[in-house]
């Protein structure tokens, strides 16, 4: 089995154009010998939900600001499930932590804050990636 | 050489957040020559002779959420407790031209301002609030003009006459190409409806700032010199869009002004804001030939919070605010928008409001600051680290110059990507603990900076405010003038394809109650939609 490199989709979805956080991250995945995609301002949901597959991404990474998660996540999921994917989904940004019970109900792997250490996200990352990547080789594999 | 070289790898060499050098003590020595008395060229020490004395900064909070009654409830509730100015906090739907019932703003209406869809709004966002005695700032800059026609509207709605409104409108597109992201059209485009607002507001709004030169580069992480680099570089931008319109720079300079952000790098603050009076004082006489003082003054508001501010034991972002607002009053600046200790991850609840309203009433009131002004001019150390501030600015200002200029800088990413690289070195000195944040890294050994983030009460948002606006926005096209409507969004669009100012068919478009998303998309048929870059 060939070793791959681990393949991350940051998305910045929603109408906040605040990326510092997608940047950063992503800039932090990339010195860690991971290979990140970036969605660009403002991409739309079923835009990203498509890429990640395309791309065949191991990890969607979402960044949101403006309190529109719940209604960004719920769509996300949604697109997802309709292709087929299980790919997992992390997202970072300003989430109250009234909300975090009903995002991880809908799915979502991991919620970071601002304080969040980069190699904290780095290593989960590449966890979620690795336990994500074996049943679906195995699943997608030669018989 | 041994020494040299460690001069320049010993990390712990005490340096400003731009990385200027600091010494253990100053003298005579570091200062070149005093700057002239304030209120004279080229206004290093303040751009008033008796600065606040004369005319106190104004107070301006940062406000609105939800729908236009909770927000005019807040505008009300502020200056009841002594606030001087408003400053509207508009939703990301209006920021970017979508009305509350387009596909694209759900979960996002009335969570980061107030919803505006048409000039109703803003008539009860400023209902029974005197628009001829109080000023506004409007965080408003893709839909600037529709914005800025629905306030004068509701102005008149109430009997104040155009030329008697006083505001602003932030109008600055650059920035949201390089930091903020909240644009709609192409560049080209961008530029020429903020230099309409900038044209309309000369010939008919004598009180009103057309725009707002703002520093959000400094927020996606740009350094303190890269912040006013970047800022006055996209400043000297305007300045040659208004003289290639035509406009005399004596005509239109006095109505540019500038919005900064303030951290808690306290000296460097000050030497920051004193720099900038220099340095576009300076560049508009040498290079533009603008004779008027009030052509050569800069005159700047700002924010004491932003980035500075963290989650973690929010109570703590008080104290930062206060030292960032005692920055500014010795920085000489015209305005102050003091963050709230929860701004950096809620909407404000009346408590926090109230407190960052007290902090600027008692930096005001309690100290001296007022009452002198630059107060710290003559500081070998200041004066020193403002000369200091001022020659790495024009370095990098050099580099801008050497990239194409700032538009061409934005065009091609070099400035994003230089902004990112900033950030995450900041990011990386955060973590290795080399720039310490009380409460997040210091003192050491305090655990997860996520799991203390939540010691105070947040404010909840009504979650019907997107059922009420889009239940409004249904009544409002059945009661309106539906031809009428449609005739000003068809001019609009026609004047657009030509290349006569917009401003006019704009407030057309408004006073038929046609809305932002309405008169967005007129615009958007004619100029088309920018593509942002997704490179790293």
């Amino acid at each position: 089995m060939s070793e791959r490199r681990v393949r991350v989709l940051i998305g910045k979805p929603g109408l906040d154009g605040h990326d510092r956080g997608a940047r950063v991250v992503a800039m932090a995945l990339r010195d860690a010998g991971i290979e990140v995609v970036y969605s660009g301002l403002r991409a739309d949901v079923s835009a990203i939900a498509q890429a990640a597959v395309q791309e065949d991404v191991d990890v969607i990474g979402l960044s949101i600001l403006s309190g529109a998660h719940l209604a960004i996540c719920k769509r996300l999921v949604a697109e997802l499930r309709e292709r087929g994917a299980t790919i997992p989904v992390v997202l970072g940004g300003v989430i109250p932590a009234a909300d975090h019970s009903a995002l991880r109900e809908l799915g979502v792997a991991a919620i970071y804050g601002p304080e969040t250490a980069l190699e904290v996200v780095v290593a989960a990352v590449r966890d979620l990636a690795l336990n994500h990547a074996l049943p679906a080789r195995a699943k997608g594999g030669p018989t | 050489m041994k020494d040299a070289r460690r001069e320049v790898s010993n990390a712990a060499e005490p340096r400003t957040r731009a990385g200027l050098p600091l010494k253990p003590s100053y003298g005579p020595d570091d200062v070149a020559s005093p700057p002239p008395p304030p209120g004279t060229f080229p206004f290093t020490r303040g751009i008033h002779r008796d600065m606040y004395r004369g005319k106190p900064w104004t107070i301006r909070q940062y406000a609105g959420f939800g729908t236009p009654e909770e927000t005019r409830d807040r505008f009300r509730y502020l200056l009841e407790q002594g606030q001087t100015g408003l400053s509207l906090a508009l939703d990301l739907p209006t920021q970017l031209g979508l009305d509350s019932d387009d596909p694209r703003a759900e979960g996002e209406v009335g969570k980061v301002g107030v919803a505006v869809d048409s000039l109703d709004d803003v008539e009860r966002i400023f209902g029974g609030i005197p628009l001829d005695r109080v000023s506004t700032s409007m965080t408003i800059n893709a839909t600037a003009p529709i914005l800025l026609a629905m306030y004068e509207a509701a102005a008149r709605r109430q009997g104040v006459a155009p030329e008697r409104i006083s505001g602003t409108v932030q109008n600055d597109l650059l920035k949201e190409f390089g930091a903020r992201g909240a644009w709609i059209f192409p560049i080209e485009p961008s530029l020429r409806l903020a230099v309409d607002v900038i044209e309309d507001c000369v010939a008919r709004l004598p009180r009103f700032n057309p725009i707002s030169i703002a520093s959000h580069y400094r927020d996606a992480g740009a350094d303190p010199a890269e912040e006013l680099a970047f800022t006055l570089a996209a400043g000297l931008a305007y300045v040659e869009a208004c003289l290639a319109r035509g406009l005399a720079v004596d005509r239109f300079a006095p109505r540019l002004s500038f919005f900064f952000y303030t951290y808690t790098n306290f000296f460097e603050e000050v030497a920051k804001y004193r720099a900038a009076r220099r340095l576009w004082a300076t560049t508009l006489a040498d290079r533009f030939g603008a004779k008027e003082p009030a052509s050569l003054k800069l005159r700047a508001a700002c924010v004491c919070g932003g980035h500075s501010l963290t989650r973690a034991e929010p109570l703590n972002n008080v104290a930062r605010t206060t030292l960032e607002t005692f920055a500014v009053a010795c920085g000489g600046v015209q305005s102050v928008f003091t963050a709230a200790y929860d701004e950096a991850f809620a909407i404000p609840t009346e408590l926090s409001a109230r407190t960052a309203l007290r902090v600027q009433q008692i930096v005001a009131r309690e100290t001296e600051v007022a009452q002198v002004a630059d107060p710290l001019g003559g500081s070998y150390f200041v004066e020193a680290l403002t000369d200091a501030m001022e020659e790495r600015v024009r370095a990098i200002l050099g580099e801008v110059d050497a990239a194409g200029g700032m538009v061409e800088c934005l065009r091609t990413g070099w400035l994003q990507q230089r902004i990112a690289r900033s950030a995450y070195a900041q990011q990386r000195a955060i973590e290795s603990g080399a720039q310490p944040v009380v409460g997040v890294n210091y003192p050491p050994g305090l655990g997860s900076a996520a799991d203390r983030g939540d010691e105070v009460e947040a404010q909840r948002l009504s979650q019907t405010a997107a059922e009420e606006k889009a239940r409004g926005l249904r009544e409002l096209r059945a009661r309106r003038d539906g031809p009428a409507v449609r005739r000003a969004l068809d001019r609009l669009g026609d004047e657009a394809r030509g290349g006569s100012n917009l401003q006019e068919p704009i407030r057309e478009a408004v006073l038929a109650y046609a809305t932002v998303g309405e008169i967005t998309e007129s615009l958007r048929q004619v100029f088309g939609t920018y593509q942002p870059p997704t490179r790293l």
